[in-house]
């Protein structure tokens, strides 16, 4: 037991002072245990009603009593970074300040306890709640109609996809292509081969771009649309996106826009005024909704006048002071062409509530300058690393709320996950490594509207260290992390050899 | 501004060190037509805390919440007592402000807490392996019928009349894209779900057939048949449960011969909250894991050979192969899946069966009860925790009336079917441990007086 990292002596049981490793609940709970009383006071039946299907096989379920359970998460947890401990400048993925006051809003009883079925009458502040935030979203982002159960971002790309698809077919118009510009999120190709489409790549140009021009000569009758990211995951604004539309309007096609970086212009800048005909938002990162580990997202899709009759359902609309749930498809209105239900119910009503509780606070003039501090952080972050760092597109213009990278700096045998493991002993998350695909070693650091100026120094402080300390060749960063509660972990070896669920050790061994 | 540290004077520092005379210099790419001049006019500005809260606080109270009234609601979402330190543990910022575990060294609570997940579920559902959680149990269901298209090559899913209506709604939306075939019918009020004209229907194109066990009617039935006829024909078994408590009453699905078992986790740990979000379970057997959508967590030791966990088999997820990705899954319900494992763990097995039992005999209560009130009639043989019975009338003007009367009744078929006549009259009624004497009374006497 005990580990020999630098400057310190093995310990008894391994752990370290306050960081404490932890058993699997399999290894230190029992079928016996529970932490529920249960009150029996219902009348016991003489039969059960189960037709014969009683389990009787053991399930292998351990319990832990309360203040095992209590101890055993809490240890968990101080295993983890979070946007609570520190700046997390994960590129592409907006972790920022997340309000406790939303958590509040979310957990009052009339939002969290109400059932998705109940009558439409006891739940008109539940609907109240969505259109209001419709509202903002149209409002924001210029557009004419929003669809609000996507349940992430990838599943709201496959809403926008699905709406164009939609409207080509009600036109008769059946193509085959989807353009995704090499500047886009991956998600993107993936979302249009999902919904039946071939997918063609377009170049970037060199200062990291859209190339109009090969875009232009593509478009033709199979082009369905493009897919663009705006601001793209080279951190840049897609200056030529008015024209963009223009064109695959004119070629008849539609224009779906990613709006992952929506934070970036925000209250500065609507889509819908760059001629974008379907964008979903995701809500947890423009609109602080908490990531939780990896999920739930939400990812709402607004639309332009062109493809709102076509959106998915349900709808809630107003009518006089009710508020309506529109669920089926009815003939004499404009959902008659909507191209179906993309989920059970009616969306990420949870998210809603601390979206809409974040929007308020901030108000038109907050979410202005959400973007506006989102890209002075990015850009000031640019600026104060390009000395030691390679920036690719430093000299395409302003970076919007992203700063990227490259490895081209570094010494020869030293890699952006190098510079990424030397971070964590600083005591950061690390940024998005190796994406965008278009860079080399890609480092893309997004610092966001809620870090400090000095948090920012603090942290370009650090990377410029662990930059040159890569640039150096100083080979204690080769084996970093040396400090994080584990250190590199072998990768290869889950992938080649599964082991996804716990097996009894004895167990197993006894069946080989 | 209260979210927002920058001061006046941070900022013109900074813009010098950028070497930018404004901040409108940032925006120079953004197109002169689409550049707006200030806050957008036909927004307000921003408010307190206090303000907020009193907004929102207004709006919530314009809604009947369940835990105040008798309560039978169910058909895919469950209201079931949640342990106070489940929400206390899942708000520690350490869970809750935390991303994707993309650097495993500093991600190890949420990773190990996914591999206890993904081991709880495989237990619970009967399976071999389960994945590290979907969106929600609809879109779990969708990703299981393209999942059995890769694995058989075939294209035809026979979807069983007592699959949740939405479930085949979402299904029936996406194969108009990818052009699968489905077989779908709406259930009849029988006493049992038909297994054997499913088993008939099945043939040498059929990729898989799906089950709601217990179904949309609150019935159950064993599955072992349908799992032999479905080997016999090389068409895969999906079985899907919307109430995962079940569970800890009647047999797994997997336990049964099921290829594919997804579910609705948000009965364990999530709540209500009016649809979402909610946790998709997703487990199969060990053959198809490669083939299973969703973000998995695996075993392996770090460069001290100390036991550690990282995300794996990440090369069929879409940011990474692009077009040739196999599902439309990108993120998880990481947070439902920690409040469903926390929850899971204070039960432990003989918590979880113990509610399982006090949920039936509760719904057992309930429905002997109703089956007194002049003019309704059980439908079901067998059930859990919920089940249907029929009214001499319509029910959804029924469940509205008793609504009014602060009684929310259950879920009327005409809410689910509205173009079925002949499921008009009836009423799936959901019984939880949270429902009591006083409340099952409340809803028969209700009912009664409405009836009458």
């Amino acid at each position: 037991m005990g580990s020999g990292e630098p400057g310190g002596a093995a310990t008894f049981t391994g752990n370290r002072a306050l960081m404490l490793d932890e058993a699997l609940i399999f290894e230190i709970g029992s079928t016996e245990t529970t932490g529920v009383d249960f009150a029996d006071s219902a009348a016991p039946t003489s039969d059960d009603r189960l037709g014969n299907l009683a389990r009787s096989a053991p399930i292998g379920l351990p319990g832990l009593s309360e203040p095992e359970t209590v101890r055993h998460y809490t240890r968990l947890s101080r295993q983890n970074y979070a946007i609570d401990l520190g700046l997390f400048p994960l590129g592409s993925c907006t972790m920022k300040h997340n309000p406790r006051l939303n958590e509040r809003m979310a957990r009052l009883p009339g939002f969290a306890d109400i059932h998705p079925l109940q009558p439409i009458d006891t739940v008109q502040g539940a609907l109240a709640l969505i259109h209001q935030l419709q509202h903002w979203l149209v409002t924001l982002t210029g557009m004419d109609s929003v669809a609000m159960s996507p349940k992430a971002g990838a599943h709201g790309e496959l809403c926008g996809i699905l709406a164009i698809r939609a409207a080509l077919e009600a036109r008769g118009d059946v193509r085959q292509v989807i353009l995704v510009p090499e500047s886009a999120h991956g998600t993107n190709p993936a979302t249009a081969a999902f919904a039946g489409y071939r997918v063609e790549d377009i170049p970037a140009t060199e200062e990291g771009r859209v190339n109009l021009e090969a875009l232009k000569a593509r478009l033709g009758p199979d082009v369905a649309g493009v897919m663009i990211t705006n601001p793209n995951t080279c951190g840049l604004f897609e200056r030529d996106l008015c024209e963009i539309s223009d064109a695959v309007h004119a070629a008849g096609g539609f224009v779906y826009c990613d709006g992952a970086n929506f934070n970036a212009i925000v209250g500065r800048v609507r889509p819908g005024d760059l001629g974008v005909d379907a964008m979903h938002i995701n809500l947890h990162k423009t609109f602080s909704t908490p990531h939780g580990g990896g999920g739930p997202g939400s990812g709402p899709v607004v639309f332009s006048k062109a493809l709102t009759p076509f959106a998915p359902l349900p709808f809630v609309e107003k009518s006089g002071d009710h508020y309506v749930l529109v669920e089926e498809e009815t003939a004499q209105d404009h959902h008659a062409s909507a191209f179906g239900r993309m989920v059970a119910f009616h969306g990420q009503m949870g998210m809603f509530t601390r979206a809409l509780s974040y929007i308020l606070s901030h108000g038109a003039d907050g979410l202005r300058q959400v973007a506006e501090d989102a890209v002075l952080n990015a850009n000031y972050v640019l600026r104060s690393l390009n000395s030691v760092l390679d920036a690719p597109f430093g000299a395409s213009g302003p970076c919007m709320h992203e700063a990227l990278f490259s490895d081209d700096n570094l010494a020869d045998g030293f890699s952006t996950l190098d510079v990424a493991k030397g971070l964590i002993d600083e005591g950061y998350h690390p940024m998005t490594v190796y994406f965008p695909l278009v860079v080399h070693g890609a480092m893309l650091v997004e610092p966001t509207e809620t870090e400090s100026k000095a948090a920012l120094d603090q942290f370009i402080g650090a990377l410029r260290s662990v930059a040159e300390r890569a640039k150096a060749g100083d080979a204690a960063l080769k084996s970093a992390p040396h400090f994080a509660p584990r250190r590199r972990l072998d990768e290869t070896l889950a992938a080649r050899k599964p082991v996804l669920a716990w097996k009894d050790p004895q167990l197993a061994q006894a069946a080989e | 501004m209260r979210y927002l540290p920058l001061t006046q004077s941070d900022r013109d520092a900074m813009l010098d060190v950028i070497g930018a005379a404004s901040i409108d210099d940032l925006f120079v790419d953004v197109p002169e037509a689409a550049r707006l001049d200030g806050a957008i006019r036909e927004l307000p500005g921003h408010a307190s805390e206090m303000a907020v809260e009193r907004h929102l606080s207004a709006l919530a109270r314009q809604n009947t919440v369940a835990g105040d009234v008798p309560f039978f609601l169910g058909c895919g979402a469950y209201r079931h007592h949640v342990p106070a330190s489940v929400d206390h543990l899942i708000q520690r910022g350490e869970f809750l402000t935390a991303y994707t575990p993309y650097q495993p060294e500093i991600a190890q609570g949420t990773l190990q807490m996914l591999f206890e997940f993904q081991t709880q579920v495989a237990r619970l559902l009967g399976t071999d392996v389960a994945n590290a959680s979907m969106y929600d149990g609809s879109t779990a269901c969708w990703e299981a019928i393209t999942m059995a298209r890769r694995i058989t090559r075939k294209g035809k899913a026979i979807l069983s009349a007592g699959l949740h209506p939405h479930y085949v709604s979402v299904a029936t939306t996406m194969a108009k894209f990818t052009g699968d075939a489905l077989e779908t019918a709406v259930p009849d009020l029988a006493p049992g779900p038909d297994t054997a004209s499913l088993i008939e229907r099945i043939d040498a194109d059929t990729s898989c057939v799906v089950v709601q066990y217990p179904d949309i009617l609150g019935r159950i039935a064993d599955l072992s048949d349908l799992a032999v006829a479905c080997q016999a024909h090389k068409a895969l078994l999906i079985a899907v449960v919307t109430e995962p408590v079940a569970l800890g009453a009647i047999k797994s699905p997997g336990e049964m011969g099921a290829d594919i078992v997804v579910g609705e986790g948000q009965s364990i740990g999530v709540g209500l909250q009016f649809g979402g979000p909610y946790v998709g379970l997703f487990g199969c057997k060990e053959k198809y894991v490669r083939q299973m959508p969703g973000r998995l967590c695996g075993e392996t030791v770090d460069a001290e050979s100390k036991r550690g966990f990282v995300l794996t088999l990440s090369t069929r997820e879409q940011h990474i192969r692009r077009e040739k990705a196999t599902s439309n899954i990108c993120t998880n319900s990481g947070l439902c899946a920690l409040a469903f494992s926390i929850h899971m763990t204070l039960l432990g097995e003989a918590g979880l069966r113990r509610l399982a039992a006090l949920n039936h005999r509760r719904a057992v209560q309930a429905a002997d009860r109703l089956a007194q009130v002049p003019g309704v009639a059980i439908v079901n043989g067998a059930f859990f925790n919920e089940f249907t019975v029929t009214l001499p009338v319509e029910a959804r003007p029924v469940v509205r009336t008793l609504a009014e009367r602060g009684v929310l009744a259950g879920v009327s078929l005409g809410r689910l079917y509205p173009a079925e006549a002949a499921l008009a009259n009836g009423l799936v009624v959901a019984v939880t441990e949270t429902v009591t004497d006083e409340d099952i009374e409340a809803l028969a006497s209700a009912l009664g007086e409405v009836l009458a």
